[in-house]
């Protein structure tokens, strides 16, 4: 298998054909930040957070999607790119409800790590505080749509590693909102296995498990990951 | 079919022709107006009058000058009625034997009707949309035959490169370029798709052209199969716009008849089919990949390029978009020649550009210049300036991509490379004009709304972003807005243009910042003053 | 060198930051030995005094006492901090403005219950008037520092107030930074 060589960050980074920036960089040790990214899913490219700057070209690349190239020279944390982050982080806060005090998620939310990461110390556009709803009528498991950042991970997980593709979005802009089946309430699914995978899934604490304690909110995305693995590499020994 | 049936077609259906055609606009503006009525009754006056051996009435596309409709136009003296109604026919009618009619008679030498230059819109006007002979005898599928029997797919492109067009959806992307990447694409099966998900707030250039010449773009869409090696085309449409659908399916239906669509073009080997596939109402739809997820039966919403549609498109096959008008020009360049075309325009802006020319403006329509023209011509010469006299202050174009060119720059010129320069861009032709009573900083606010609400939701900048943008904007027209806020707009322009992930995000901002630009003074005016 | 004035304040959050800041212990009687508190709920101050150095500002802006409560500290303050989530981001506070204004949240807390006689409190002068929307305190007025936290710990609130009492500019590395 060929190797592609480039530098992130001025450091030298080697990379299989065919590996996108942000594997390579985890391979090196350098943390992009990411949200709607989930190993094992189909990239998305939506959250824009993996933004890098790309030498030769204008255009801000995701770096979930962007395959490496010999001699590619990548920066992840230019002045400009961690404005943008922080901007970004600013307006998911400011578009949903999300209270990290009372939230189930709180201690073990990549949103909430995510504004710590990108220094975001206060949020400077106006908080919209929409009336999203919530969908509990699940057995296990219960959605706060105020909490989701419509990352599409739990569509996703659904779709490509259970297989039901329970889940989908309705709407557009600022009215999109994850629903299951055709918008029908959760626990009337006909397609849902119960399996729990986008509770695994889900980056905050939007998809969360009923009667769980803040403490008990753990997700162990390693079950995800290692079922990929299983599958597509043939590989299941821990 | 063979190239003497189809010149027998033309030759039938001009030598059955009247002497005098009385040509009623048929397009959806003259439609709205009430054009039908108008065409019935000019046939029963013509009946009346006993004239049927004489003239004729035909239903006809686009006669331009819009804001005057119904329109009809007698050829071939030229002369022009407007604002027609079903009580004028008769008028109309008795005045081809010296009477006198009634209706408002319009001026046909008029500066609106003599700067134009038609080469897209050849047609436009003058045959009749719904039925193929008249396209036939106006030279119809000429271009198509002389490709399939004449040239290679290669020469055909060759040709398409030399000629200079440009893609007429806005981004101006050489077209002879992207035909030969999908040509040059591997792969065992290739579409071509004709984006006619016209969605631009006053823009109506694509529904004209559909509406009056429907054949003049499947045919432009079976030369770029036949030259990229594809089978099938699919026509992008949205449901908006029935009037064009319908003539759609009319000229789809016609040409499959006649062997011009459908297995053996021409009977040759090459096989064409296309399908109407019709859009729901999402703006986003026009953007390439939105639109190729749309046609798979997919959410139509976009993802991050490369991988470009010449690589992988519909089903993942190398696939050709290209606009209606850009597939319009194809015909013409074939039949006519490259160096025919490219002696309309600039250097780097080749042939004509159909603009929808609306707002504040005298004279509304359709409008086709070549490449190059300034603003001035078209606004103040075309357009006779504003409707009531007042001064004109900006003219907005490329829509919620475009931004606001003031009247101080109207003397630049047309093309690409100008209008990117001004912080607008060409856009697919909607050019709405505005006068000293519009405030910029509502025009700017009014696109942003338009972004907003047809955001599909998918990236965080486009979806959050043009909803904050909007609520900063709301916050100056109100004044309660600081200079803190106006620095907070332009970081979140800044952010929404170069992070976003299709072209509907990058290009949202360009209202707000083109009119930042020009018209900053009034966004200041606005600005509350600090509380103490 | 001159005492540095500190002020606290409790706006619309649970006083949960000012029980965090009374977890600093021991730190607290070095701290009364550095500064004046010059207001506080944990004094018995009735007016917000002139020319205050530092003011720790707890809870969000949710009614018309706490708006210009604030407007007077801003006037009066030199370093003004937003001294949790509440006045960072309304936070819980800001729980409420989902459900509409605050004619829809009071109809919603006092009527819609449907108790014995229910009624919405209304007395001028001794209960404050809600604002329509919760805000967090830099909608209202312009903050110097953020301090994060719901509550922010003791630790982190030390760690702001030493520097603001050594006159250096607070910096709070990722740790320090997390809401909730």
């Amino acid at each position: 298998m060929p190797v592609k060589t480039l530098t992130i960050n001025g450091q030298l980074v080697s990379a299989r054909e065919g590996e996108t920036i942000l594997e390579a960089a985890r391979d090196a040790g350098i943390r992009i930040p990411t949200l709607c990214y989930l190993p094992g899913l189909s990239a998305h490219g939506g959250c824009r957070l993996c933004l890098v700057e790309i030498s030769g070209s204008s255009r801000l690349q995701p770096a979930c999607v962007t395959k490496v190239v010999e001699g590619m020279e990548v920066q992840t944390h230019t002045e400009r790119l961690n404005a943008y982050r922080r901007m970004i982080v600013e307006l998911l806060f400011a578009e949903g409800n999300h209270v990290c005090g009372v939230c189930v998620a709180n201690g073990n939310c990549e949103l909430q790590d995510l504004a710590a990461e990108v220094g975001m110390d206060h949020d400077r556009f106006e908080y919209l505080h929409p009336n999203r709803g919530l969908d509990a009528s699940h057995d296990r498991f219960g959605i706060d749509h105020n909490r989701c950042v419509l990352c599409t991970r739990c569509v996703r997980v659904c779709d490509e590693v259970e297989g039901a593709h329970t889940w989908d979005v309705a709407g557009r802009g600022a009215n999109s909102r994850v629903i299951t089946d055709l918008n029908q309430p959760w626990g009337e699914s006909a397609t849902c296995t119960s399996c729990g995978k986008c509770f695994l899934a889900c980056p905050t604490g939007a998809i969360f498990r009923q009667g769980s304690t803040v403490a008990e909110t753990v997700r162990d995305r390693s079950k995800l990951e290692f079922l990929v693995r299983a599958r597509e590499e043939r590989q299941w020994h821990v | 079919m063979e190239l003497a049936e189809l010149l027998a077609i033309g030759e039938r259906e001009r030598s059955s022709r009247r002497p005098v055609q009385i040509n009623c606009c048929i397009a959806a503006g003259c439609l709205s107006a009430g054009s039908e009525a108008v065409q019935r009754s000019l046939n029963d006056s013509v009946k009346a009058a006993g004239l049927q051996e004489r003239a004729q009435v035909c239903g006809v596309g686009c006669l331009r000058l819009c804001s005057r409709g119904p329109l009809v136009r007698i050829e071939p003296e030229g002369d022009l009625y407007e604002r027609v109604t079903p009580e004028q026919a008769p008028g109309i009618v008795a005045a081809l034997t010296g009477g006198h009619a009634d209706a408002q008679r319009g001026d046909p030498d008029s500066p609106f009707f003599r700067r134009q230059v038609s080469v897209v819109l050849e047609n436009c006007g003058r045959i009749e949309p719904e039925r193929i002979e008249s396209y036939i005898a106006a030279g119809g599928y000429q271009a198509l035959f002389r490709a399939l029997h004449e040239m290679t797919p290669t020469q055909v492109i060759d040709a398409v490169s030399r000629s200079g067009l440009r893609g007429r959806g806005g981004a101006g992307y050489p077209t002879g370029v992207k035909w030969s990447m999908v040509a040059k694409a591997p792969g065992p099966r290739k579409f071509v798709v004709c984006n006619a998900d016209e969605g631009d707030p006053g823009a109506f250039m694509n529904r004209s052209e559909l509406e009056s010449d429907p054949h003049r773009v499947l045919e432009g869409m079976a030369i770029a199969g036949y030259a990229v090696g594809a089978e099938q085309g699919y026509v992008y449409i949205r449901g908006e716009y029935p009037q064009a659908i319908h003539r759609l399916q009319v000229a789809l239906r016609q040409a499959n008849r006649l062997g011009l669509l459908g297995g053996h073009v021409f009977d040759s080997p090459f096989a064409f089919r296309i399908d109407l596939r019709i859009g729901a109402g999402a703006f986003v739809c026009g953007e390439e990949t939105a639109l190729m997820a749309s046609i798979e039966g997919r959410r139509g919403t976009p993802r991050p390029r490369p991988p470009y549609p010449a690589e992988a498109g519909l089903w993942g096959c190398p696939t050709l978009i290209n606009n209606v008008e850009t597939f319009a020009n194809i015909p013409g360049i074939i039949r006519r020649g490259p160096e025919w075309f490219a002696a309309f325009g600039t250097e780097k802006s080749k042939g004509t550009k159909v603009f929808s020319l609306t707002g504040k403006v005298r004279h509304a329509g359709l409008v086709e210049v070549p490449m190059g023209t300034t603003l001035r011509t078209i606004v103040e010469e075309i357009g006779g300036g504003s409707a009531d006299g007042t001064p004109i202050k900006a003219v907005q174009t490329g829509g919620p991509s475009g931004g606001c060119i003031p009247a101080w720059l109207f003397d630049t010129p047309v093309d690409y490379e100008s209008l990117t320069q001004l912080g607008s861009i060409m856009g697919s032709g909607g050019l709405i004009v505005m006068d000293e009573q519009t405030s910029m900083v509502d025009v700017a606010r009014f696109y942003m709304e338009f972004c907003m609400d047809e955001s599909c939701g998918k990236c965080v900048p486009c979806r959050a972003g043009t909803v904050q943008l909007h609520r900063l904007l709301t916050k100056i027209i109100q004044r309660r807005a600081q200079a803190d806020d106006l620095r907070r707009l332009e970081e979140l322009c800044d952010l929404v243009r170069h992070a976003s992930l299709c072209g509907l995000g990058q290009t949202a901002p360009n209202p707000v910042l083109s009119t930042l630009r020009y018209f900053r003074h009034e966004y200041e005016a606005l600005l509350a003053r600090p509380e103490v | 060198m001159a005492r540095l004035k500190l002020a606290t304040l409790w706006l619309g959050g649970c006083s949960g930051c000012h029980m965090s800041f009374l977890d600093m212990d021991d730190w607290l009687i070095e701290l009364a030995g550095q500064v004046d508190l010059v207001y506080s709920p944990l004094a018995d101050v009735k007016e917000y005094p002139e020319n205050v150095d530092v003011a720790l500002v707890e809870g969000a802006i949710a009614n018309d006492d706490n708006l210009h409560l604030i407007r007077v500290v801003r006037q009066r303050t030199r370093t003004l901090v937003s001294f949790g989530d509440c006045a960072v981001t309304g936070n819980v506070t800001a729980l409420r403005n989902p459900l509409g204004l605050a004619r829809e949240v009071l109809d919603r807390s006092y009527l819609d219950p449907g108790n014995y006689r229910p009624q919405l409190p209304c007395e001028p002068g001794i209960v404050p008037v809600l604002l329509d929307r919760v805000q967090p305190v830099h909608a209202v007025v312009p903050v110097d520092f953020y301090l994060p936290g719901c509550p922010p710990p003791a630790a982190r609130i030390r760690k702001v107030l030493e520097a603001l009492i050594a006159g250096r500019t607070p910096m709070l590395d990722q740790s320090d930074l997390k809401f909730g």
